[in-house]
């Protein structure tokens, strides 16, 4: 059994099914993103698991014990919010031990010692006497993971922690999380629709769509072996095409080009050249009017001097090719 | 399956619900069950028995009675238009024009909520009454009965006017000007074709408020009425003249109708009214024009040199020896007779609205909070929601006959707080538990709703959170909703009439008393001290809101 098991979970708000019959084990010391578009379930998940909500069914075991019935505060999980919810007539110092100094056996000055060791941490121990309001936004972030760390909790749940921020504080940001998240190993669970971030920090992923879980597995999986159709489409760049009766995907970077001579699997008309720098996208039409995209090296479009309207022939290799059974296309 | 039944009262806190129910039951003894027995009191015959609608056919047949009806529908629809039309010009004037000593008129339009409407027809007597001020300058006015009683309303009802007014206007939606202007549309047809639709919802909500106010209001009528009969004057003869208490209500629900049918016009508007302006809209720049400002300067002068002129005459019959015989000063009038009530009633005032302030807003804050920070308990908070927007349709002498009624009955277990305090304290909470319910409410609304679940995360009970994280956060709001219930417990007669006792009586009372026995410099003294400690509190209040917005600033400047 894992360190959180999440079992046969359902939940339902009027007639709309949140979530429907949802199973996840997740191991202790864990990373895990639970990716998906909005409205997908994944928030009701995460807060059915931070006992914020309950589930109309299924049980949730932490370490082995049933928690199902627990209220949030019985256990022992750290949260942060996508708002922050940092309370903005405190200090960030006053923040960490508004949560430090319920701990009754806990003296003041070990609260206290506590609270400039997760600041230390998180890098922001010359901000420690700020309201939240005189912060910058990664911050006021960083404030919220230190309160939420403090306690020690045997949790962490990080819901759409970054997407209140810019592009590059974002970015900075991940590498951080995952760094105190390491040092810690702090089993953690974080729910996001931005699959770069999934990618980039998860250990492993939870690709959820209308209320089911439609694959669990290491980014490197997810993406190599997308068990549906949607979860290809979802994340990263997918072609789709038909052939006897079988759905078939190929992402644009396993497509190579061949010569009209070689043998080749199809061929497409050049509708538009997209420069993304080292690689050139190409967007074009198979004779059956599907569309193609194809990555190849821009270096690659110089020398074969392609354009608008010329032909190209494209190889799919068998291995990079996924099929899947014909109606389960979205 | 058992595995569900759990799961329906997992989500359920135990402390929270403990608190809900306590309070809602605590709500339902104060104002269900008391109308409940106004009611079915309504129905019933002097000895006890049922006899369906025999005291409606018997109130209706007898014409002195029934006169009432047409008399307070009269004096309301007219004073209700009168000030409809002045307070929307007055919040116009303020919000649309580029007159001088805005905020100077702004506060002026107030003086009329800081003291009993006793008092505005106090303020009347002197002036046009038959040794009035202006009589005595060759006005000579029917001011006893119907003019004297519009005259007073508008007085009344013209701040709420003002307000609700202002509010709407205050906020324009500066495009659907510029796009007038574009089209050239002229300044009238501008007034006419785009402010006016602006506040439509308002006016219909201002016309049902004031005309209620109006509607219910004992203070004016019983001192200038005169022998002209309203409903609240008919209610009080009755109940406290010839103990008809089953005829009182009679009288009771009938005062209920406007008060319920605005009631419901104003759930509706509220469903209907989603504001326009949105984060697009541009703030309104005023032109410059001399002959509208003058228009309407002129207009805000008069109002406020009346008021101004209504208040300096209670300063004149209170500080002269003899008015208007012997104007030489004197403080002798605030030697209050002991026979009305005394200064003892001042304090006794001061005591209940201290009470009244300080239980009405740690209930009402609670209140509010267990209604917009928790969770589950789907049913309870529904009756929750629909008790707290209930007090918004009860006439203060609606409660107090009710409380009558209901706590006055020698089986009734809480008989004991009949004639204290107390119960003067819960029928003002329940008075006006409405508007301070929705303040309350708006300001929590605005809290982060993840500070809960934060807290909870963290193991934080959740009455810390509610005492060092929302009720700080929402200080400005409490400060207003504690002023609101003092300066209204100041002031209120309607709901207090029925329940203050010979041990302890207040003074808006005492001052209609004093003006029965015939000591007016004394009432109108004892109207100054209400004036003065309203005043006082609500500067008070400006000051630390003022304070603490400084405050706030500073400590973002760091």
């Amino acid at each position: 059994m894992g360190f959180l098991e999440v079992e046969n979970i359902t939940k339902k708000f009027g007639r709309q099914t949140a979530l429907d019959d949802i199973n996840v084990s997740i191991e202790r010391g864990e990373l895990v993103c639970i990716l998906g578009p909005s409205g997908c379930g994944k928030t009701t998940l995460i807060r059915i698991i931070a006992g914020l909500e309950t589930a109309d069914g299924g049980r949730i075991y932490m370490d082995g014990r049933d928690c199902t019935e627990l209220p949030a505060s019985k256990r022992n999980l750290g949260i942060v919010f996508q708002s922050y919810a940092l309370f903005p007539n405190m200090t960030v110092h006053g923040n960490i031990m508004f949560g430090l100094r319920q701990k009754k056996e806990l003296p003041r000055d070990e609260a206290n010692a506590k609270a400039l060791e997760v600041l230390r941490l998180v890098d922001l121990l010359e901000h420690k006497d700020k309201y939240p309001r005189q912060l910058s936004g990664g911050q006021q972030q960083r404030t919220a993971l230190a309160r939420a760390i403090a306690l020690s909790p045997d949790y962490l749940l990080l819901d759409e922690p970054l997407s209140a921020l810019d592009a590059k504080v974002r970015v900075k940001l991940r590498g951080e999380i995952r760094k105190i998240q390491r040092a810690l190993s702090v089993t953690t669970v974080m729910v996001t629709h931005d699959q770069e971030e999934a990618l980039t920090m998860a250990d492993r992923i939870i690709v959820m769509n209308n209320a089911v879980v439609e694959q669990i597995g290491t980014p490197r999986e997810i993406y190599n072996h997308p068990a549906t159709p949607f979860v290809a489409n979802f994340i990263g760049m997918m072609n789709f095409y038909e052939r006897e009766g079988e759905v078939c995907a190929i992402r644009p970077e396993n497509i190579a080009l061949a010569d009209r001579r070689d043998v080749y699997d199809a061929s497409a008309k050049i509708q538009s050249l997209e420069f993304k720098g080292p690689l050139t996208r190409i967007h074009g039409i198979l004779p059956g009017a599907e569309e193609i995209f194809v990555d190849i090296s821009s270096e690659a479009v110089d020398n074969l001097s392609l354009r608008e309207n010329s032909m190209i022939f494209l190889r799919m290799p068998e291995d990079n090719v996924m099929k899947y059974s014909e109606g389960s296309l979205i | 399956m058992p595995d569900r039944i759990k799961h329906r009262f997992s989500g359920v806190n135990l402390p929270q619900l403990t608190v809900m129910s306590c309070m809602l039951a605590a709500f339902t003894v104060v104002l269900v069950l008391p109308l409940f027995s106004l009611f079915s009191n309504a129905f019933l015959s002097k000895t006890g028995g049922f006899v369906g609608l025999a005291n409606y056919a018997r109130y209706f047949d007898t014409p002195s009675l029934s006169v009432s009806v047409w008399n307070t529908i009269d004096i309301s629809l007219v004073s209700t238009v009168f000030s409809a039309v002045i307070g929307f010009l007055y919040a116009y004037a303020l919000a649309r024009t580029r007159i001088p000593f805005k905020s100077f008129f702004k506060y002026t339009a107030l003086i009329p909520i800081f003291i009993p409407t006793i008092v505005h027809a106090l303020g009347l007597v002197y002036l046009f009454g038959n040794q009035g001020i202006l009589t005595g300058l060759g006005f000579h006015t029917e001011l006893y009965g119907r003019f004297g009683i519009i005259l007073s309303e508008i007085i009344f009802t013209f701040p709420q006017a003002f307000l609700m007014f202002y509010v709407a206007l205050e906020y324009a939606d500066g495009r659907l000007y510029e796009a007038a202007d574009s089209m050239g549309v002229p300044p009238l047809a501008k007034f006419l074709r785009v402010a006016l639709p602006e506040v439509k919802y308002t006016a219909v909500n201002v016309f049902f408020v004031c005309f209620t106010l109006a509607f219910t209001d004992f203070g004016a009528p019983k001192v200038i009425g005169g022998n002209y009969n309203v409903l609240a004057t008919d209610i009080y003869k009755q109940v406290a003249g010839q103990f008809n208490m089953n005829m009182g209500a009679v009288v009771g629900t009938l005062l209920l109708i406007p008060a319920v049918l605005s009631f419901i016009v104003g759930r509706l508007m509220d469903s209907r009214n989603t504001g326009t302006i949105s984060a697009k809209s541009t703030t309104l720049t005023i032109k410059k024009s001399r002959p509208r400002d003058a228009i309407f300067f002129t207009l805000c002068a008069f109002v406020t040199l009346s008021f101004l002129t209504l208040i300096a005459s209670l300063f004149l019959g209170a500080l002269t020896k003899y008015y208007p015989f012997d104007l030489s000063f004197t403080l002798k009038h605030f030697a209050f007779n002991m026979s009305t009530g005394g200064m003892g009633s001042y304090f006794n005032s001061l005591e209940m609205s201290l009470l009244t302030a300080v239980f009405g807003t740690v209930f009402v804050f609670i209140y509010a909070y267990m209604m917009e920070k928790t969770n589950g308990l789907g049913a309870l908070r529904k009756y929750g929601k629909l008790l707290s927007v209930l007090p918004l349709a009860l006439p203060g002498m609606v409660i107090g006959l009710s409380y009558i009624f209901f706590f006055n009955s020698p089986e009734n277990p809480l008989n004991f707080i009949y004639g204290t305090v107390a119960i003067l304290v819960l029928s003002n909470i329940l008075h006006y538990f409405s508007v301070p319910f929705f303040t309350a409410t708006g300001a929590l609304k605005k809290l982060d709703r993840e500070y809960e679940s934060v807290s909870e995360s963290m193991n934080i009970p959740r009455y810390k959170t509610l005492l060092l994280v929302s009720a700080p956060l929402s200080l400005p709001a409490i400060l207003e909703i504690f002023m609101y219930y003092f300066v209204n417990s100041m002031v209120t007669v309607s709901a207090v009439v029925f329940l203050y006792s010979a041990h302890f009586k207040v003074a808006s009372i005492a001052i209609s008393h004093m003006e029965e026995a015939g000591d007016i410099s004394q009432a109108a003294a004892m109207s100054i001290l209400i004036l003065l400690i309203n005043v006082f509190v609500r500067l008070l209040y400006e000051l630390i809101i003022r304070l603490m917005k400084k405050r706030a600033r500073r400590k973002e400047a760091i």
